[in-house]
């Protein structure tokens, strides 16, 4: 065997991939990556566009963005005084959706402690496919449920004069926000290595000490990123809350009392405000108020999640 | 489960301190389903009680017939299909966008600073409020293209809308085909786009569809993101015409016909609201449970 | 003009180096048997040659790998270089597609279309990887549905169909029986004819068995390299060799 000279058998010719199909293949994988960066593009073009519509007003000498957002009357139509605060309809937002993780996120827990532990897989899997369906369920249906089933409970059991409030809407949203919670919760619950749940049995736990003294503690960021996220949906929730929270723009005294929160205080009189008067624009800042409010949130829940992918 | 009779006596034997731990599993347990079983009940009572006041009203009329009497009475036939067509063409436009973006982001791009900012955008804009992209609609569809109040305008605000669920759907879709496929195709010199359309595409389509079809019931349902660039509270449409529209008209929107008769409409029949919520509700359940059982069909025909 | 020539080969995963600078030259149409114990960096090595390196996102690579001369960093047409250089995994991978789609995916690839070519070129690699007589009947099965030996010969098969000048096998007998390894061994001593073989093995009989010289990388670096019945029959110049090479650890 000569070391240096190549010993090859006959070879056919190679065969060459057409130019179409090289000039074509090109041109799909620019397509490609341009559609990758597609989705910077639009998150930067919500917030461009709304800032945009909201922009004049900031200049204006008469606005005072303290006073947008630390101020309680909003009087955006009055005569003479016009005052744009929207501090009631932050405060609105911030009880329904305490309310409703007060109630979502016990149960949204417990029962992704249920379907990761304690479920047999056929009842684990009837249980998910429900969660997913009660997912899907539209805001204005949930809306329309507060409207009339759970106005007429709470006006029955409670004897408030009107059945659209803090309570409604505190229910209606902890309902909606619970899929969520369970979703990601039992994700992070089913993330904790086996060998932690072997450990505590081999030194004789039973199942409710296990979850309580390891498995939570060990699951601890995964489920923080999912009450976060339960939050962050029940924050940005319109119609739900449109519906069943009732028209009052004041601090809610308690439970019962009606409120408004920042999203439904947008889709009520956006069809109103006349398009680029002051209101109009004033309704646009409060979008990009939320916008951010949002974007804060799913940025630290997407840390969170992070942490405990990393581990 | 048959246990043998627990001991009494020795090492193994059922002491108090063994009694308790057990109740208290018990009841940890029965705690845990109870909690469970908390968002299962109201569901059904809801759906139920929803579908008892509806009943007089519900049938293939109903969903035909347009809406008489000053909307008090009547059916849903122009909401039904306008909700038809901004589906549709919503998502003619986010699902090819979506895949091509998930393609990217799982096939191309690399762990640098640049893909981590993309990756982060496509989480927050999942997490944008339905008003926002009202707002997002209205300013640039609406008023910065001149689409004007029209379908077109509140497709487009849609398919923006799906776009994030539809990119990690397929993501995941795709994420799924092992990697040794991938690296077989480049060993044999394939470049990635022969690799992805030959091996990675076909075996995610299930995926993708899944994702997708999951879209189609949200879109359906989304109210303020239609009801501020182009469904209107009545539009005149023949009964049972599937082409009443056109892309710059304005059209009805069954997500918003439900919160108008609900909230706008004063004396309507009783059971009108409640049938529009279960055709609304029905349909949506019905896609989305179709989904479910596309992907349970397709698990089973998995080819490795 | 030597076939493979790599000189002071640097690969480093993040901080961690895991080649340090080996140096090596591969002749025409012989069995270069890579040895060493797991870990030595005989994978990461192969995939340098090839540059599917490429795709591991934290990977840096440094010095010269020249094929035929031409340095493979610099090379106009990586797919080409990649058609070259045929390569066989550890683990058995079927392609989900049909037995024929498997081996006429690198063909197809390359740009030939004809029916007649590529019956031709599915048979004739088939035939090569000793595979033929028991699929020849079900061609249109799926080639994931195949046993895990036929899967073997199916990934050599696939090697085969992009006329190679280089084989390349890291460690392919692993997942396999003992009685396909046997046949494939009986393969690659065909093949040896027509193409270089570079058999990265840690199965020091195996490399015994087959080739004509013998590299013994340890941790990163070329501990010894010469022609096999010299390292093999305990006439190896370094210890460690001689060590390995009995089973005094490995």
């Amino acid at each position: 065997m000569s070391p240096d000279s190549p010993r090859d058998g006959t070879r056919s010719p190679r065969p060459q991939r057409p130019r179409w199909a090289v000039a074509s293949e090109h041109a799909l994988e620019a397509l490609i990556r341009l559609s990758g960066m597609s989705a910077i593009l639009f998150v930067a073009a919500i917030f461009f566009f709304v800032l945009r519509e909201a922009a004049p007003v900031l200049v204006k000498d008469e606005f005072s963005l303290t006073q947008f957002l630390f101020s309680t009357e909003w009087y955006p139509t009055s005569a003479n005084n016009v005052r744009y605060g929207t501090l009631a309809l932050t405060v609105g937002t911030l009880s329904v959706t305490a309310l409703a993780m007060a109630l979502a996120v016990p149960f949204g827990l417990g029962a992704a402690v249920y379907l990761s532990e304690f479920c047999v897989p056929r009842v684990r899997e009837t249980l998910k496919v429900t969660i997913e369906l009660l997912s899907a369920i539209p805001s204005v249906v949930w809306g329309f449920v507060g409207l009339t089933v759970m106005s007429k409970l709470i006006v029955a059991t409670t004897g408030a004069p009107v059945g659209v409030n803090v309570l409604n809407g505190g229910i209606i949203l902890a309902l909606m926000s619970v899929p969520v919670i369970v979703s990601i919760g039992e994700d992070a619950l089913k993330a904790v290595p086996d060998s932690y749940r072997e450990a505590g049995i081999a030194l004789g736990a039973t199942r409710w000490q296990l979850v309580y003294r390891v498995l939570l503690p060990a699951a601890r960021n995964g489920l923080l990123a999912a009450v976060l996220l339960g939050v962050g949906r029940a924050v940005g929730e319109t119609m739900a809350v449109l519906m069943a929270t009732g028209h009052a723009v004041h601090i809610p005294g308690s439970l019962l009392d009606s409120v408004r929160t920042l999203t439904a205080n947008i889709a009520a009189e956006l069809g109103e405000a006349p398009s680029g008067s002051d209101h109009y624009r004033v309704l646009f800042l409060t979008g990009t108020l939320l916008f951010l409010i949002t974007f804060a949130v799913n940025l630290t829940a997407d840390f969170v999640i992070r942490g405990v992918r990393r581990k | 489960m048959a246990h043998a009779p627990a001991p009494t006596t020795g090492r193994f034997a059922r002491t108090a301190h063994v009694a308790r731990k057990e109740r208290a599993e018990r009841i940890a347990r029965a705690t845990f389903a109870a909690m469970a079983a908390s968002m299962v009940v109201p569901l059904l009572l809801i759906v139920g009680y929803l579908v008892w006041l509806a009943w007089p009203m519900l049938g293939l009329e109903f969903i035909l017939d347009v809406p008489r009497r000053g909307m008090t009475d009547g059916g849903i036939w122009p909401a039904f299909v306008g909700t038809l067509y901004l589906v549709g063409l919503s998502l003619l436009v986010s699902t090819p966008i979506g895949v091509m973006a998930a393609v990217y982001l799982n096939e191309y791009a690399r762990d640098n600073w640049f893909n981590r900012v993309v990756n982060l955008a496509v989480i927050n804009l999942a997490g944008v409020p339905s008003i926002v992209h009202a707002l997002f609609g209205l300013g640039a569809f609406v008023y910065a293209a001149r689409f004007g109040y029209s379908i077109l305008s509140a497709a487009l605000t849609l398919a923006i809308m799906t776009l994030p669920v539809i990119i990690a759907s397929t993501r995941e879709a795709l994420a799924s085909v092992p990697v040794a496929f991938r690296e077989a195709c480049w060993n044999v010199g394939a470049t990635r786009w022969q690799t992805i359309r030959a091996v990675v595409l076909p075996n995610s389509i299930s995926g993708i569809l899944t994702g997708v079809i999951l879209q189609v019931s949200r879109a359906a349902g989304e109210t303020a993101p239609v009801m501020f660039t182009g469904a209107v509270f009545y539009k005149s449409v023949a009964r049972g015409d599937l082409f009443p529209y056109a892309l710059t008209d304005q059209c009805m929107a069954l997500s918003m016909h439900l919160y108008t008769l609900a909230t706008q409409v004063p004396n309507v029949k009783e059971s009108l609201p409640y049938a529009t919520a279960v055709v609304l509700l029905g349909s949506v359940l019905l896609v989305n449970a179709s989904a479910i059982a596309l992907r349970v069909f397709l698990r089973g025909r998995k080819k490795w | 003009m030597k076939r493979i020539e790599v000189q002071g080969l640097r690969l480093a995963y993040d901080s961690k180096e895991v080649l340090h600078g080996i140096s090596f030259d591969v002749y025409h149409n012989e069995i270069f048997a890579v040895i060493g114990p797991a870990q030595s960096g005989k994978s990461s090595m192969l995939r340098c040659l090839n540059r599917t390196i490429d795709f591991t996102a934290n990977a840096r690579m440094s010095g010269t790998v020249r094929v035929d001369g031409e340095d493979v960093r610099r090379t106009r047409d990586v797919y080409a270089l990649r058609r070259k250089i045929g390569m066989v995994a550890p683990l058995p991978v079927g392609l989900p597609l049909t037995i024929y789609d498997n081996v006429a995916f690198a063909p197809r690839a390359a740009g030939l279309s004809g029916k007649a070519d590529l019956d031709a070129t599915v048979e004739r690699c088939l035939r090569q990887a000793a595979l033929w007589e028991e699929v020849k009947d079900r061609l249109t099965s799926l080639g994931t549905a195949l046993s895990g030996g036929q899967q073997q010969r199916l990934t050599i098969a696939r090697a085969l169909s992009h006329q190679p000048e280089i084989l390349c096998l890291d460690e392919f007998s692993i997942a396999i029986d003992p009685v396909t390894t046997m046949r494939i061994e009986d393969v690659l001593k065909e093949l040896r004819r027509e193409m270089t073989i570079v058999l990265v093995t840690n199965l020091t009989q195996q490399a015994r068995r087959l080739s004509d010289r013998t590299m013994f990388l340890w941790d990163g670096e070329v501990v010894e390299i010469d022609r096999s019945d010299v390292i093999f029959s305990g006439a190896a110049k370094s210890q460690r060799t001689k060590d390995y090479v009995s089973g005094v650890f490995g």
